[in-house]
């Protein structure tokens, strides 16, 4: 019988053995490992080495006096300190990281934002900047008002100011670059993918401003042509088909390379979306799955030159 | 379907998209996502199909058994469908949540099978009046990323299609009572034949007179109302529904039953 919508039958092994193999790839990348050489992944309850001598690091710890894995990953070794790094990790948390969030509950005078942690992460009413542009006391009109400000379902891009003990995130847009997300369109991708980088928006030369959070939310918009003065105020202004066609390639190249486990930086980004455009792909097509595969590995190609 | 959240900006964007003729995936309204489906994955059933359509993930298996028919269709046989949602599939699934959504796929299931034109139930009749064949379809829902009606539908099709039964010979009477021998041979299989079989395509309104097909969960929250849309390969239509709180204009509903396999699947 013939399944002309483009249907294959696909085994679902295949997909999990990608997805191993993409994770080697990248961590031979960040550990500097040569091609042949594998790093050494664990599995939780393998035993890392028997000699007592060595210090424990995150990701271990001691049995009956033997090193143990706790997490699935690979060992890296610093002089007598050993640490296994987990492959793939729910976003803990690091002060000074900014990340995207999208508000779930609106509370007395703080906002609980879903950031893809193990807790939903308080945002206080005391730790944005009010509109208005002076710094002033919020009282008690704020705090009714609150609603006007952030919604449910807002998306916010803000900063990660403390790790309570709990493991709770307290967040705050204190500046005039976080606060609330206009027009665009939201990726979920594992946190390991993004690359430690200082600064999170990107105005990519395509004609499209990315926010890559630390904590895997990729955010897609139209490059805003000068900051309004109040981050509060969505422009419902109907964006253009071409920027409308950039922003579609953009997402399911960053799409294509999470599923492949390529890191995801402004750099690998941009190569995936030239080659994208230079293979003649067309937007819906990167959703193929041969065509993701194509131009993953033209990205990884052109990235090692 | 899955409950999310999204900020009114985001909902402008995917609306606006649409009226333009761009999804938020470069999709065009009438595009389908990436659909994989693998059939015999369940060898203790006859027949078994897994269907994949973007993150919607579904299992479907197909039981035969023998039973008396009731007794105003004594030369037919039978299909029932059972729909389980897994509490894995989203999170309001979780105890009897997803309870609703399985009782409305499984009647939609049977009015799409209902018609004589799209399974031919005569050939599952064994000994007209005492024995016909039972085909008990279970589909498990195991992930829900949108459009869950097409999916189920397809996979529903593919089991069918799957299906292996093995021959059954009626050997002699004994005192009334007939005996029959079930063949051993893995070669003396019967076939269901789902050359007719109906799927479901779900059209969702999220703007004036403008639908699209196979919604994903972030378009499903934008528009409030869906007609699904059950057709045969020939064309024929076996059954609709409208689902969700909202109005459909008669011109808006009349195109997309006019339009309803897009892209035929086969």
């Amino acid at each position: 019988m013939l399944w002309k919508c483009g249907a294959n039958v696909y085994e679902y092994r295949r997909e999990r053995e990608r997805r191993f193999k993409g994770d080697v790839r990248r961590v031979q990348a960040m550990v500097g490992v040569q091609e042949a050489a594998h790093p050494r992944l664990v599995t939780p309850g393998e035993v890392i080495s028997q000699d007592t001598s060595f210090m424990r690091g995150h990701g271990t710890y001691m049995e009956k006096g033997v090193q143990v894995a706790s997490v699935a990953g690979y060992v890296t070794r610093v002089n007598r300190l050993i640490t296994v790094t987990p492959l793939r990790q729910m976003y803990q948390g690091a002060v000074g990281d900014t990340v995207v969030g999208r508000i779930t509950r609106v509370q007395t005078n703080r906002w609980k934002v879903d950031v893809n942690s193990r807790l939903d992460a308080e945002l206080r009413l005391s730790n944005i900047q009010l509109p208005g542009g002076e710094q002033r006391r919020c009282n008690v009109e704020d705090e009714r008002d609150m609603r006007a400000l952030l919604t449910e379902g807002d998306l916010v891009c803000v900063e990660v100011q403390k790790i309570c003990d709990d493991g709770l995130l307290r967040l705050a847009a204190r500046n005039i670059k976080f606060g609330k997300l206009s027009q665009g369109t939201l990726l979920a991708v594992s946190p390991s993918l993004i690359v430690q980088d200082k600064q999170r928006m990107h105005d990519l030369p395509c004609g499209a401003r990315v926010v890559f959070g630390a904590n895997g939310y990729v955010y897609i918009t139209p490059t805003v042509p000068q900051e309004q003065a109040s981050t509060y105020i969505v422009n419902f202004e109907e964006v253009p088909v071409e920027v409308r066609k950039t922003i579609g390639r953009l997402r399911n190249c960053i799409k294509l390379l999470a599923h492949h486990s390529i890191m995801i930086s402004p750099t690998s980004v941009m190569t995936a979306f030239d080659m994208s455009i230079e293979q003649e792909f067309e937007i819906k097509d990167l959703l193929k799955p041969d065509v993701m595969q194509d131009v993953a590995l033209a990205t990884v190609q052109s990235m090692n030159e | 379907m899955a409950d999310i959240s999204l900020s009114e900006a985001e909902k402008r964007y995917i609306v606006d998209g649409v009226k333009l003729g761009i999804r938020v995936d470069g999709r065009e309204r009438l595009d389908y996502r990436q659909l994989e489906i693998e059939t015999g994955l369940v060898s203790t059933a006859n027949g078994s199909a897994r269907v994949r359509l973007g993150c919607t993930d579904v299992l479907i298996t197909v039981k035969m058994e023998m039973e008396p028919p009731p007794p105003q269709q004594p030369k037919d046989g039978q299909i029932h469908f059972f729909v389980n949602c897994s509490a894995n599939a989203a999170p309001e699934f979780e105890g009897r949540g997803g309870e609703d959504l399985a009782t409305s796929l499984s009647a939609m299931l049977d009015r799409l099978y209902s018609s004589p034109l799209s399974l031919d139930t005569s050939r599952l009749c064994v000994v007209p009046g005492k024995h016909v064949k039972v085909l008990y379809v279970d589909v498990e829902i195991l992930e829900c990323g949108g459009n869950l009606f097409d999916t189920v539908s397809l996979g529903v099709k593919a089991a069918l299609w799957a299906t292996r039964m093995p021959r059954i010979y009626i050997t002699g009477e004994d005192g009334g009572e007939l005996e029959f021998m079930v063949s051993d041979n893995p070669q003396e299989v019967d076939r269901v034949d789902v050359s007719n079989a109906p799927i479901l395509i779900t059209h969702l309104r999220i703007t004036e007179n403008l639908t699209v097909i196979d919604p994903t969960p972030e378009e499903e929250c934008c528009g409030p109302v869906q007609v699904v849309v059950g057709v045969t390969p020939k064309g024929l239509i076996t059954t609709t529904q409208q689902l969700g709180a909202g109005t459909f204009a008669p011109q808006t509903l009349s195109a997309s039953l006019k339009f309803p396999w897009p892209s035929r699947p086969c």
